[in-house]
Protein backbone atom coordinates (compact mmCIF):
# COMPACT_ATOMS: atom_id res chain seq x y z
CA UNK A 1 0.00 0.00 0.00
CA UNK A 2 2.95 2.23 0.36
CA UNK A 3 2.80 2.82 -3.71
CA UNK A 4 -0.40 4.93 -3.74
CA UNK A 5 0.14 8.44 -3.19
CA UNK A 6 -2.76 11.09 -2.23
CA UNK A 7 -5.05 12.67 -4.86
CA UNK A 8 -7.41 15.18 -5.81
CA UNK A 9 -9.11 12.21 -8.25
CA UNK A 10 -9.60 15.04 -11.25
CA UNK A 11 -8.03 13.44 -14.51
CA UNK A 12 -5.43 15.16 -16.34
CA UNK A 13 -5.87 16.16 -19.12
CA UNK A 14 -5.03 13.25 -22.06
CA UNK A 15 -6.24 10.86 -19.16
CA UNK A 16 -9.62 9.20 -19.70
CA UNK A 17 -11.64 7.17 -17.54
CA UNK A 18 -12.48 3.74 -18.48
CA UNK A 19 -14.73 2.06 -16.11
CA UNK A 20 -15.39 2.30 -12.23
CA UNK A 21 -16.83 -0.10 -9.82
CA UNK A 22 -18.39 1.12 -6.05
CA UNK A 23 -18.43 -1.01 -3.15
CA UNK A 24 -14.56 -1.94 -3.25
CA UNK A 25 -12.46 -2.54 -0.39
CA UNK A 26 -8.66 -2.18 -0.69
CA UNK A 27 -6.05 -4.36 1.59
CA UNK A 28 -2.67 -4.36 2.12
CA UNK A 29 -1.35 -7.70 1.08
CA UNK A 30 -3.26 -10.26 3.25
CA UNK A 31 -3.93 -7.03 5.62
CA UNK A 32 -6.95 -4.88 6.22
CA UNK A 33 -6.41 -1.22 6.30
CA UNK A 34 -9.13 1.23 6.89
CA UNK A 35 -9.90 1.95 2.89
CA UNK A 36 -13.07 -0.29 3.82
CA UNK A 37 -15.67 1.39 1.36
CA UNK A 38 -14.89 3.09 -1.81
CA UNK A 39 -15.20 3.85 -5.75
CA UNK A 40 -12.63 2.55 -7.49
CA UNK A 41 -11.95 3.77 -11.18
CA UNK A 42 -9.66 2.94 -13.53
CA UNK A 43 -8.20 5.51 -15.88
CA UNK A 44 -5.60 5.01 -18.69
CA UNK A 45 -3.21 6.41 -16.38
CA UNK A 46 -4.31 5.11 -13.34
CA UNK A 47 -5.81 3.32 -10.82
CA UNK A 48 -8.06 5.53 -8.29
CA UNK A 49 -9.72 4.94 -4.97
CA UNK A 50 -12.29 7.30 -3.42
CA UNK A 51 -13.71 6.51 -0.27
CA UNK A 52 -17.15 6.67 -0.63
CA UNK A 53 -18.38 8.90 2.88
CA UNK A 54 -15.55 11.03 2.90
CA UNK A 55 -15.22 12.37 -0.92
CA UNK A 56 -11.66 14.27 0.17
CA UNK A 57 -10.30 10.69 1.23
CA UNK A 58 -8.82 9.70 -2.25
CA UNK A 59 -5.98 8.07 -3.33
CA UNK A 60 -3.73 6.58 -6.59
CA UNK A 61 -1.74 4.78 -8.26
CA UNK A 62 -0.29 4.88 -11.75
CA UNK A 63 -0.68 1.83 -13.72
CA UNK A 64 2.64 1.73 -14.67
CA UNK A 65 3.47 0.54 -11.44
CA UNK A 66 1.57 -2.90 -11.92
CA UNK A 67 3.48 -5.74 -12.50
CA UNK A 68 0.57 -8.10 -12.64
CA UNK A 69 -2.89 -8.58 -12.02
CA UNK A 70 -4.77 -12.11 -10.71
CA UNK A 71 -8.27 -12.97 -10.17
CA UNK A 72 -9.68 -14.32 -7.15
CA UNK A 73 -13.06 -15.99 -7.19
CA UNK A 74 -15.20 -15.21 -4.86
CA UNK A 75 -16.09 -17.88 -1.90
CA UNK A 76 -18.82 -18.54 0.84
CA UNK A 77 -18.84 -15.61 2.85
CA UNK A 78 -15.98 -13.71 0.68
CA UNK A 79 -16.09 -11.30 -2.46
CA UNK A 80 -14.33 -11.96 -5.53
CA UNK A 81 -11.27 -10.15 -5.48
CA UNK A 82 -8.08 -8.98 -7.57
CA UNK A 83 -4.77 -9.16 -6.69
CA UNK A 84 -2.45 -6.52 -7.72
CA UNK A 85 1.49 -7.08 -8.26
CA UNK A 86 2.91 -3.61 -7.85
CA UNK A 87 6.69 -2.66 -8.35
CA UNK A 88 8.49 -0.96 -5.58
CA UNK A 89 7.69 2.90 -4.93
CA UNK A 90 9.97 5.02 -7.25
CA UNK A 91 11.93 7.75 -4.57
CA UNK A 92 10.14 10.79 -5.95
CA UNK A 93 6.12 9.32 -5.63
CA UNK A 94 3.94 12.06 -4.11
CA UNK A 95 3.31 11.37 -0.52
CA UNK A 96 0.52 8.78 0.47
CA UNK A 97 -1.53 7.09 3.32
CA UNK A 98 1.89 4.62 4.20
CA UNK A 99 5.43 5.06 4.29
CA UNK A 100 5.59 1.31 3.88
CA UNK A 101 4.47 -1.90 3.52
CA UNK A 102 5.72 -5.35 3.88
CA UNK A 103 3.84 -6.51 0.90
CA UNK A 104 4.24 -6.09 -2.37
CA UNK A 105 0.42 -6.72 -3.54
CA UNK A 106 -2.81 -5.48 -2.50
CA UNK A 107 -6.24 -7.17 -2.92
CA UNK A 108 -9.19 -5.13 -4.30
CA UNK A 109 -12.04 -6.71 -3.12
CA UNK A 110 -15.42 -6.45 -4.89
CA UNK A 111 -18.37 -6.37 -2.40
CA UNK A 112 -20.78 -5.25 -4.70
CA UNK A 113 -19.68 -7.32 -7.78
CA UNK A 114 -18.39 -5.88 -11.05
CA UNK A 115 -14.88 -7.43 -10.22
CA UNK A 116 -15.24 -9.67 -14.06
CA UNK A 117 -16.21 -6.42 -15.80
CA UNK A 118 -13.11 -4.62 -14.05
CA UNK A 119 -10.39 -7.11 -14.57
CA UNK A 120 -11.40 -7.46 -18.14
CA UNK A 121 -10.69 -3.49 -18.69
CA UNK A 122 -7.88 -3.46 -16.52
CA UNK A 123 -6.00 -6.66 -18.20
CA UNK A 124 -6.97 -4.24 -21.60
CA UNK A 125 -4.97 -1.25 -19.90
CA UNK A 126 -2.37 -3.38 -19.44
CA UNK A 127 -1.68 -4.70 -22.58
CA UNK A 128 -2.71 -1.77 -24.32
CA UNK A 129 -0.59 0.96 -22.23
CA UNK A 130 -1.81 4.04 -23.16
CA UNK A 131 0.08 6.13 -20.08
CA UNK A 132 3.29 5.90 -22.26
CA UNK A 133 1.45 7.47 -25.39
CA UNK A 134 -0.94 10.03 -23.84
CA UNK A 135 1.29 12.35 -22.07
CA UNK A 136 -0.88 13.89 -19.03
CA UNK A 137 -0.74 17.83 -18.81
CA UNK A 138 -3.29 20.21 -16.96
CA UNK A 139 -5.64 18.47 -14.34
CA UNK A 140 -9.15 17.98 -15.64
CA UNK A 141 -12.47 17.56 -13.50
CA UNK A 142 -13.62 13.96 -14.27
CA UNK A 143 -17.20 14.62 -16.13
CA UNK A 144 -16.42 17.94 -17.02
CA UNK A 145 -16.15 18.37 -21.04
CA UNK A 146 -14.93 21.83 -21.15
CA UNK A 147 -10.80 21.93 -21.49
CA UNK A 148 -10.30 24.43 -19.80
CA UNK A 149 -6.26 24.03 -20.23
CA UNK A 150 -3.78 26.56 -18.43
CA UNK A 151 -0.66 25.14 -20.19
CA UNK A 152 1.91 23.63 -17.71
CA UNK A 153 5.01 24.67 -17.30
CA UNK A 154 7.53 22.78 -19.46
CA UNK A 155 10.24 21.89 -17.34
CA UNK A 156 7.68 19.52 -14.77
CA UNK A 157 6.39 17.85 -18.15
CA UNK A 158 9.92 17.15 -19.35
CA UNK A 159 11.02 16.19 -16.32
CA UNK A 160 7.60 13.37 -16.07
CA UNK A 161 8.60 12.67 -19.30
CA UNK A 162 11.98 11.62 -18.63
CA UNK A 163 10.78 9.78 -15.45
CA UNK A 164 8.68 8.06 -17.67
CA UNK A 165 11.04 6.89 -20.38
CA UNK A 166 13.55 5.46 -17.60
CA UNK A 167 10.74 3.34 -16.93
CA UNK A 168 9.92 1.88 -19.82
CA UNK A 169 13.05 1.39 -20.91
CA UNK A 170 13.89 -0.86 -17.59
CA UNK A 171 10.77 -2.39 -18.02
CA UNK A 172 10.82 -3.48 -21.51
CA UNK A 173 11.55 -7.10 -20.88
CA UNK A 174 8.82 -7.54 -18.47
CA UNK A 175 6.28 -6.01 -20.44
CA UNK A 176 7.24 -7.96 -23.48
CA UNK A 177 6.92 -10.61 -21.30
CA UNK A 178 3.23 -9.98 -19.81
CA UNK A 179 2.05 -9.49 -23.37
CA UNK A 180 2.22 -13.44 -23.54
CA UNK A 181 1.46 -13.59 -20.00
CA UNK A 182 -2.17 -11.69 -20.43
CA UNK A 183 -2.86 -14.26 -23.10
CA UNK A 184 -1.27 -16.77 -21.43
CA UNK A 185 -3.64 -15.24 -18.09
CA UNK A 186 -6.74 -16.26 -19.72
CA UNK A 187 -6.04 -19.31 -20.61
CA UNK A 188 -3.83 -21.15 -18.12
CA UNK A 189 -4.60 -19.94 -14.49
CA UNK A 190 -2.72 -23.28 -13.54
CA UNK A 191 0.75 -21.89 -14.86
CA UNK A 192 -0.18 -18.71 -12.56
CA UNK A 193 -0.87 -21.09 -9.18
CA UNK A 194 2.67 -22.84 -10.17
CA UNK A 195 4.66 -20.54 -10.33
CA UNK A 196 3.37 -18.77 -7.24
CA UNK A 197 3.83 -21.62 -5.21
CA UNK A 198 7.28 -21.73 -6.86
CA UNK A 199 8.26 -18.34 -6.43
CA UNK A 200 6.63 -18.95 -2.57
CA UNK A 201 9.31 -21.78 -2.04
CA UNK A 202 12.41 -20.01 -3.00
CA UNK A 203 11.09 -17.04 -0.85
CA UNK A 204 10.59 -19.16 2.26
CA UNK A 205 14.49 -20.96 1.17
CA UNK A 206 16.34 -18.09 0.86
CA UNK A 207 16.31 -14.87 3.08
CA UNK A 208 18.37 -12.67 0.76
CA UNK A 209 16.26 -12.62 -2.08
CA UNK A 210 14.61 -9.30 -2.13
CA UNK A 211 10.70 -9.01 -2.62
CA UNK A 212 11.70 -7.38 -5.48
CA UNK A 213 13.61 -9.86 -7.32
CA UNK A 214 11.01 -12.22 -5.92
CA UNK A 215 8.38 -10.67 -7.93
CA UNK A 216 11.04 -10.14 -10.48
CA UNK A 217 11.61 -13.99 -10.81
CA UNK A 218 7.68 -14.63 -11.10
CA UNK A 219 7.38 -12.73 -14.00
CA UNK A 220 10.45 -14.65 -15.70
CA UNK A 221 9.07 -17.90 -14.55
CA UNK A 222 5.44 -16.85 -15.99
CA UNK A 223 7.20 -14.84 -19.30
CA UNK A 224 7.98 -18.61 -20.68
CA UNK A 225 11.45 -18.95 -19.01
CA UNK A 226 14.10 -20.70 -21.44
CA UNK A 227 15.67 -22.22 -18.45
CA UNK A 228 13.88 -23.77 -15.71
CA UNK A 229 12.57 -27.25 -16.10
CA UNK A 230 9.66 -27.10 -13.91
CA UNK A 231 7.53 -24.72 -16.38
CA UNK A 232 5.43 -26.70 -18.87
CA UNK A 233 4.17 -24.69 -21.89
CA UNK A 234 0.96 -24.51 -22.25
CA UNK A 235 0.36 -21.99 -25.21
CA UNK A 236 1.53 -22.69 -28.41
CA UNK A 237 3.20 -20.31 -31.08
CA UNK A 238 5.38 -18.11 -31.06
CA UNK A 239 7.05 -18.65 -27.72
CA UNK A 240 11.54 -18.08 -27.39
CA UNK A 241 11.22 -22.03 -26.24
CA UNK A 242 9.60 -23.41 -29.38
CA UNK A 243 11.99 -20.89 -31.37
CA UNK A 244 15.30 -22.11 -29.94
CA UNK A 245 13.55 -25.88 -30.19
CA UNK A 246 12.79 -25.25 -34.06
CA UNK A 247 16.23 -24.24 -34.88
CA UNK A 248 17.64 -27.40 -32.59
CA UNK A 249 15.80 -29.33 -34.76
CA UNK A 250 16.83 -28.21 -38.04
CA UNK A 251 20.28 -29.17 -37.46
CA UNK A 252 19.71 -32.88 -35.76
CA UNK A 253 17.36 -33.72 -38.32
CA UNK A 254 19.10 -32.59 -41.40
CA UNK A 255 21.35 -36.08 -41.81
CA UNK A 256 18.82 -37.89 -41.19
CA UNK A 257 16.11 -36.78 -43.81
CA UNK A 258 19.25 -36.90 -46.48
CA UNK A 259 19.46 -40.52 -45.93
CA UNK A 260 16.01 -41.24 -46.15
CA UNK A 261 14.94 -39.23 -48.98
CA UNK A 262 14.14 -36.20 -47.88
CA UNK A 263 11.04 -36.82 -45.89
CA UNK A 264 9.95 -38.17 -42.70
CA UNK A 265 7.03 -38.82 -40.96
CA UNK A 266 6.65 -36.70 -38.19
CA UNK A 267 6.45 -39.61 -35.85
CA UNK A 268 10.26 -41.11 -37.12
CA UNK A 269 11.12 -37.55 -36.42
CA UNK A 270 9.41 -38.07 -32.34
CA UNK A 271 11.31 -40.69 -31.62
CA UNK A 272 14.67 -39.90 -33.25
CA UNK A 273 14.87 -36.39 -31.75
CA UNK A 274 13.92 -38.16 -28.44
CA UNK A 275 16.44 -40.95 -28.58
CA UNK A 276 18.82 -38.45 -28.94
CA UNK A 277 18.25 -36.44 -26.31
CA UNK A 278 17.94 -39.04 -23.83
CA UNK A 279 16.80 -37.17 -20.76
CA UNK A 280 15.23 -34.20 -21.56
CA UNK A 281 12.40 -35.84 -23.42
CA UNK A 282 9.97 -33.51 -25.55
CA UNK A 283 6.50 -33.65 -25.17
CA UNK A 284 4.92 -34.10 -29.03
CA UNK A 285 3.06 -30.70 -28.36
CA UNK A 286 6.09 -29.50 -28.29
CA UNK A 287 7.32 -30.85 -31.56
CA UNK A 288 4.43 -30.51 -33.59
CA UNK A 289 4.67 -26.48 -32.26
CA UNK A 290 7.86 -25.91 -33.09
CA UNK A 291 7.49 -27.82 -35.99
CA UNK A 292 4.84 -25.02 -36.83
CA UNK A 293 7.38 -22.40 -36.69
CA UNK A 294 10.15 -24.09 -39.06
CA UNK A 295 8.61 -22.45 -42.78
CA UNK A 296 8.24 -18.82 -40.44
CA UNK A 297 11.96 -19.35 -39.02
CA UNK A 298 13.03 -19.90 -42.86
CA UNK A 299 15.13 -22.75 -41.90
CA UNK A 300 16.38 -25.95 -43.91
CA UNK A 301 13.80 -27.99 -43.39
CA UNK A 302 9.53 -27.56 -43.53
CA UNK A 303 6.49 -29.26 -41.80
CA UNK A 304 3.97 -30.17 -44.32
CA UNK A 305 0.65 -31.87 -43.03
CA UNK A 306 -1.40 -34.12 -46.28
CA UNK A 307 -4.77 -34.15 -46.49
CA UNK A 308 -5.12 -37.23 -44.59
CA UNK A 309 -3.68 -35.77 -41.19
CA UNK A 310 -0.34 -36.95 -41.83
CA UNK A 311 2.36 -34.84 -40.79
CA UNK A 312 5.72 -34.98 -42.06
CA UNK A 313 9.17 -33.09 -42.16
CA UNK A 314 10.98 -32.10 -45.58
CA UNK A 315 13.84 -31.11 -46.36
CA UNK A 316 12.99 -27.66 -48.40
CA UNK A 317 14.79 -29.06 -51.51
CA UNK A 318 12.29 -32.20 -51.61
CA UNK A 319 9.33 -31.27 -54.11
CA UNK A 320 6.79 -34.41 -53.53
CA UNK A 321 4.95 -33.71 -56.65
CA UNK A 322 8.60 -34.57 -58.54
CA UNK A 323 8.37 -37.72 -56.22
CA UNK A 324 5.02 -38.45 -57.66
CA UNK A 325 6.35 -38.74 -61.49
CA UNK A 326 8.85 -41.61 -60.29
CA UNK A 327 6.18 -43.32 -58.61
CA UNK A 328 3.63 -43.38 -61.96
CA UNK A 329 6.60 -44.79 -63.32
CA UNK A 330 7.10 -47.82 -60.82
CA UNK A 331 3.30 -48.58 -60.88
CA UNK A 332 3.05 -48.44 -64.84
CA UNK A 333 5.96 -50.72 -65.19
CA UNK A 334 4.45 -53.16 -62.43
CA UNK A 335 0.68 -52.43 -63.82
CA UNK A 336 -0.72 -52.05 -60.35
CA UNK A 337 0.61 -51.45 -56.64
CA UNK A 338 -0.79 -51.69 -53.37
CA UNK A 339 0.93 -49.11 -50.52
CA UNK A 340 2.43 -52.17 -49.17
CA UNK A 341 4.48 -53.49 -52.60
CA UNK A 342 5.10 -49.79 -53.56
CA UNK A 343 6.59 -49.10 -49.76
CA UNK A 344 9.25 -52.36 -50.11
CA UNK A 345 10.06 -52.21 -54.14
CA UNK A 346 10.90 -48.11 -53.10
CA UNK A 347 12.65 -48.55 -49.50
CA UNK A 348 10.26 -45.87 -47.68
CA UNK A 349 7.74 -46.31 -45.29
CA UNK A 350 4.54 -47.59 -46.11
CA UNK A 351 2.96 -44.53 -44.47
CA UNK A 352 4.82 -42.11 -46.46
CA UNK A 353 4.57 -44.43 -49.70
CA UNK A 354 0.46 -44.27 -48.86
CA UNK A 355 0.89 -40.60 -49.03
CA UNK A 356 2.91 -40.64 -51.80
CA UNK A 357 0.32 -42.50 -53.93
CA UNK A 358 -2.42 -40.04 -52.67
CA UNK A 359 -0.72 -37.26 -53.78
CA UNK A 360 -0.45 -38.93 -57.62
CA UNK A 361 -4.40 -40.00 -57.27
CA UNK A 362 -4.87 -36.51 -55.88
CA UNK A 363 -2.95 -34.96 -59.26
CA UNK A 364 -4.68 -37.37 -61.04
CA UNK A 365 -1.80 -39.57 -62.61
CA UNK A 366 -3.20 -42.88 -60.39
CA UNK A 367 -6.70 -44.37 -59.83
CA UNK A 368 -7.78 -47.01 -57.32
CA UNK A 369 -9.04 -50.12 -56.78
CA UNK A 370 -10.58 -50.90 -53.70
CA UNK A 371 -11.92 -54.28 -53.46
CA UNK A 372 -11.62 -57.10 -50.63
CA UNK A 373 -8.11 -57.87 -51.80
CA UNK A 374 -7.23 -54.41 -50.91
CA UNK A 375 -6.52 -51.29 -52.29
CA UNK A 376 -4.53 -51.16 -55.44
CA UNK A 377 -3.31 -48.27 -57.55
CA UNK A 378 -3.40 -48.46 -61.31
CA UNK A 379 -2.15 -45.70 -63.95
CA UNK A 380 -5.30 -43.80 -64.39
CA UNK A 381 -6.37 -44.71 -68.02
CA UNK A 382 -9.57 -42.87 -67.44
CA UNK A 383 -7.96 -39.62 -68.38
CA UNK A 384 -5.06 -41.26 -70.68
CA UNK A 385 -7.22 -43.77 -72.99
CA UNK A 386 -9.86 -41.95 -74.87
CA UNK B 1 -34.67 -60.72 -83.91
CA UNK B 2 -31.87 -61.26 -81.43
CA UNK B 3 -28.92 -59.83 -83.24
CA UNK B 4 -25.92 -62.95 -83.65
CA UNK B 5 -22.92 -60.87 -82.21
CA UNK B 6 -21.85 -60.51 -79.36
CA UNK B 7 -22.10 -57.80 -76.80
CA UNK B 8 -18.91 -55.81 -77.01
CA UNK B 9 -17.76 -54.69 -73.42
CA UNK B 10 -15.90 -51.44 -73.52
CA UNK B 11 -12.02 -51.69 -72.29
CA UNK B 12 -13.28 -49.99 -69.36
CA UNK B 13 -15.41 -53.07 -68.23
CA UNK B 14 -12.20 -55.62 -67.60
CA UNK B 15 -10.24 -52.58 -66.17
CA UNK B 16 -10.55 -53.11 -62.33
CA UNK B 17 -10.84 -49.56 -60.91
CA UNK B 18 -13.75 -48.86 -63.28
CA UNK B 19 -15.97 -51.26 -60.02
CA UNK B 20 -14.82 -48.46 -57.68
CA UNK B 21 -16.04 -45.00 -57.19
CA UNK B 22 -13.26 -42.82 -57.94
CA UNK B 23 -12.49 -40.08 -55.56
CA UNK B 24 -10.61 -37.45 -58.10
CA UNK B 25 -13.23 -35.36 -59.58
CA UNK B 26 -12.45 -34.82 -62.83
CA UNK B 27 -11.47 -38.61 -62.80
CA UNK B 28 -14.71 -39.79 -61.82
CA UNK B 29 -16.31 -37.51 -64.71
CA UNK B 30 -14.44 -39.85 -66.84
CA UNK B 31 -15.67 -42.85 -64.83
CA UNK B 32 -19.29 -41.93 -64.63
CA UNK B 33 -19.27 -41.04 -68.24
CA UNK B 34 -18.01 -44.57 -69.14
CA UNK B 35 -20.74 -46.38 -66.98
CA UNK B 36 -23.38 -44.60 -68.52
CA UNK B 37 -22.87 -45.22 -72.31
CA UNK B 38 -22.28 -48.88 -71.06
CA UNK B 39 -25.94 -48.73 -69.25
CA UNK B 40 -27.31 -47.60 -72.17
CA UNK B 41 -26.00 -49.85 -74.48
CA UNK B 42 -26.34 -52.72 -72.34
CA UNK B 43 -29.87 -52.14 -71.87
CA UNK B 44 -30.62 -51.50 -75.34
CA UNK B 45 -28.79 -55.11 -76.05
CA UNK B 46 -30.86 -56.65 -73.56
CA UNK B 47 -33.72 -55.36 -73.61
CA UNK B 48 -33.59 -54.61 -69.46
CA UNK B 49 -36.77 -54.29 -68.14
CA UNK B 50 -37.92 -52.49 -65.16
CA UNK B 51 -35.81 -53.92 -62.00
CA UNK B 52 -35.16 -52.93 -58.22
CA UNK B 53 -31.84 -52.14 -57.06
CA UNK B 54 -30.47 -55.05 -55.12
CA UNK B 55 -31.87 -56.61 -58.57
CA UNK B 56 -29.29 -54.85 -60.21
CA UNK B 57 -26.65 -55.41 -58.47
CA UNK B 58 -26.25 -59.12 -60.04
CA UNK B 59 -27.03 -58.76 -63.35
CA UNK B 60 -23.42 -59.05 -65.60
CA UNK B 61 -23.63 -55.03 -66.03
CA UNK B 62 -22.35 -54.28 -62.84
CA UNK B 63 -20.67 -57.52 -61.56
CA UNK B 64 -17.82 -58.96 -63.96
CA UNK B 65 -17.56 -62.33 -62.62
CA UNK B 66 -14.59 -63.07 -64.84
CA UNK B 67 -12.86 -60.21 -62.94
CA UNK B 68 -14.28 -60.63 -59.49
CA UNK B 69 -15.22 -57.25 -59.63
CA UNK B 70 -18.94 -55.81 -58.28
CA UNK B 71 -19.65 -52.64 -58.29
CA UNK B 72 -21.32 -51.39 -55.17
CA UNK B 73 -24.50 -50.50 -53.63
CA UNK B 74 -23.72 -47.09 -53.50
CA UNK B 75 -22.08 -46.59 -56.83
CA UNK B 76 -25.07 -48.17 -58.29
CA UNK B 77 -26.80 -45.55 -57.06
CA UNK B 78 -24.79 -42.75 -58.39
CA UNK B 79 -24.97 -44.23 -61.44
CA UNK B 80 -28.27 -44.28 -61.67
CA UNK B 81 -28.79 -40.97 -60.68
CA UNK B 82 -26.22 -40.00 -63.66
CA UNK B 83 -28.87 -41.36 -66.29
CA UNK B 84 -32.00 -39.98 -64.56
CA UNK B 85 -29.93 -36.58 -64.76
CA UNK B 86 -29.40 -37.18 -68.24
CA UNK B 87 -33.09 -38.12 -69.17
CA UNK B 88 -32.49 -41.68 -69.96
CA UNK B 89 -33.86 -43.54 -65.97
CA UNK B 90 -37.04 -43.11 -64.44
CA UNK B 91 -37.96 -43.87 -60.84
CA UNK B 92 -41.21 -46.39 -60.64
CA UNK B 93 -41.58 -45.38 -56.96
CA UNK B 94 -41.08 -42.84 -54.30
CA UNK B 95 -38.65 -44.79 -52.40
CA UNK B 96 -36.75 -45.27 -55.24
CA UNK B 97 -35.80 -48.82 -55.23
CA UNK B 98 -37.24 -49.42 -58.56
CA UNK B 99 -36.29 -48.16 -61.90
CA UNK B 100 -36.52 -48.29 -65.74
CA UNK B 101 -33.46 -47.61 -68.03
CA UNK B 102 -34.62 -45.54 -71.13
CA UNK B 103 -31.57 -45.94 -73.69
CA UNK B 104 -33.99 -44.02 -75.98
CA UNK B 105 -35.85 -41.24 -74.32
CA UNK B 106 -39.92 -40.75 -74.76
CA UNK B 107 -39.37 -38.07 -76.52
CA UNK B 108 -37.07 -39.60 -79.40
CA UNK B 109 -39.51 -42.42 -78.99
CA UNK B 110 -42.09 -40.14 -79.67
CA UNK B 111 -40.38 -38.99 -82.21
CA UNK B 112 -39.78 -41.63 -84.52
CA UNK B 113 -43.58 -42.74 -83.68
CA UNK B 114 -45.23 -39.26 -85.17
CA UNK B 115 -42.81 -39.59 -88.35
CA UNK B 116 -44.08 -42.87 -88.83
CA UNK B 117 -47.76 -41.47 -88.54
CA UNK B 118 -46.38 -38.79 -91.25
CA UNK B 119 -45.34 -40.43 -93.61
CA UNK B 120 -48.08 -42.89 -94.00
CA UNK B 121 -50.79 -40.42 -93.42
CA UNK B 122 -52.03 -41.69 -90.48
CA UNK B 123 -52.90 -38.33 -88.72
CA UNK B 124 -56.63 -38.42 -87.01
CA UNK B 125 -56.37 -42.13 -86.64
CA UNK B 126 -56.75 -44.42 -84.21
CA UNK B 127 -54.67 -47.07 -82.67
CA UNK B 128 -54.51 -49.78 -80.09
CA UNK B 129 -51.27 -49.74 -78.02
CA UNK B 130 -51.13 -53.23 -79.48
CA UNK B 131 -51.39 -52.69 -83.12
CA UNK B 132 -48.46 -49.92 -82.60
CA UNK B 133 -46.31 -52.27 -80.94
CA UNK B 134 -46.66 -55.63 -82.79
CA UNK B 135 -49.14 -54.83 -85.87
CA UNK B 136 -47.83 -56.29 -89.03
CA UNK B 137 -47.84 -52.29 -90.66
CA UNK B 138 -45.00 -51.69 -87.80
CA UNK B 139 -43.30 -54.56 -88.42
CA UNK B 140 -40.09 -52.45 -90.15
CA UNK B 141 -40.14 -49.80 -87.81
CA UNK B 142 -37.55 -49.66 -85.00
CA UNK B 143 -40.24 -49.17 -82.12
CA UNK B 144 -41.95 -52.48 -83.10
CA UNK B 145 -41.77 -54.97 -80.08
CA UNK B 146 -41.37 -51.68 -77.76
CA UNK B 147 -42.85 -52.80 -74.41
CA UNK B 148 -45.72 -51.07 -73.31
CA UNK B 149 -44.67 -48.92 -70.33
CA UNK B 150 -42.40 -47.40 -72.92
CA UNK B 151 -44.96 -46.92 -75.83
CA UNK B 152 -46.95 -44.98 -73.20
CA UNK B 153 -44.35 -42.74 -72.32
CA UNK B 154 -43.46 -41.98 -75.80
CA UNK B 155 -47.36 -41.16 -76.50
CA UNK B 156 -47.26 -39.38 -73.24
CA UNK B 157 -44.43 -37.18 -75.07
CA UNK B 158 -46.25 -36.39 -77.75
CA UNK B 159 -49.50 -35.74 -75.82
CA UNK B 160 -47.60 -32.84 -74.59
CA UNK B 161 -46.85 -31.60 -77.91
CA UNK B 162 -50.70 -31.75 -78.74
CA UNK B 163 -49.76 -34.69 -81.55
CA UNK B 164 -51.84 -37.42 -79.93
CA UNK B 165 -54.17 -38.34 -76.88
CA UNK B 166 -54.20 -41.41 -75.59
CA UNK B 167 -57.89 -42.97 -75.05
CA UNK B 168 -59.81 -45.98 -73.47
CA UNK B 169 -60.83 -48.54 -75.77
CA UNK B 170 -63.24 -51.44 -74.76
CA UNK B 171 -60.17 -53.69 -74.20
CA UNK B 172 -57.82 -51.68 -73.51
CA UNK B 173 -55.53 -48.31 -74.30
CA UNK B 174 -55.42 -46.73 -77.76
CA UNK B 175 -54.51 -43.70 -78.91
CA UNK B 176 -55.05 -41.07 -81.41
CA UNK B 177 -52.56 -38.77 -83.57
CA UNK B 178 -53.81 -35.30 -85.05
Amino acid sequence: MDRFSWTTGLLELGETLVVQQRGVRLSDGEEKVKFDSGVLLLSTHRLIWRDQKNHECCIAVPLSQIVFIEEQSSGIGKSAKIVVHLHPASSNKEPGPFQSSKYSYIKLSFKEHGQIEFYRRLSEEMTQRRWESMPTGQAMQVNKDTQAGRIRAVGIVGIERKIEEKRKETDKNISEAFEDLSKLMEKAKEMVELSKSIANKIKEKQGDITEDETIRFKSYLLSMGIANPVTRETYGSGTQYHMQLAKQLAGILQTPLEERGGIMSLTEVYCLVNRARGLELLSPEDLVNACKMLESLKLPIRLRIFDSGVMVIELQSHNEEEMVASALETVSEKGSLTADEFAKLVGMSVLLAKERLLLAEKMGHLCRDDSVEGLRFYPNLFLTQS
Amino acid sequence: MAEAMSFAWPWQYSFPPFFTLQPNGETRQKQLSAWCALALAYSRRHRLPAMTVREAQDIPLFANSRLQRKLPLESIQVVLEELRKNGNLEWLDKNKTSFLIMWRRPEEWGKLIYQWVLRNGLTNSVFTLYELASGDDTESEEFHGLDEAMLLRALQALQQEHKAEIITLDDGRGVKFF
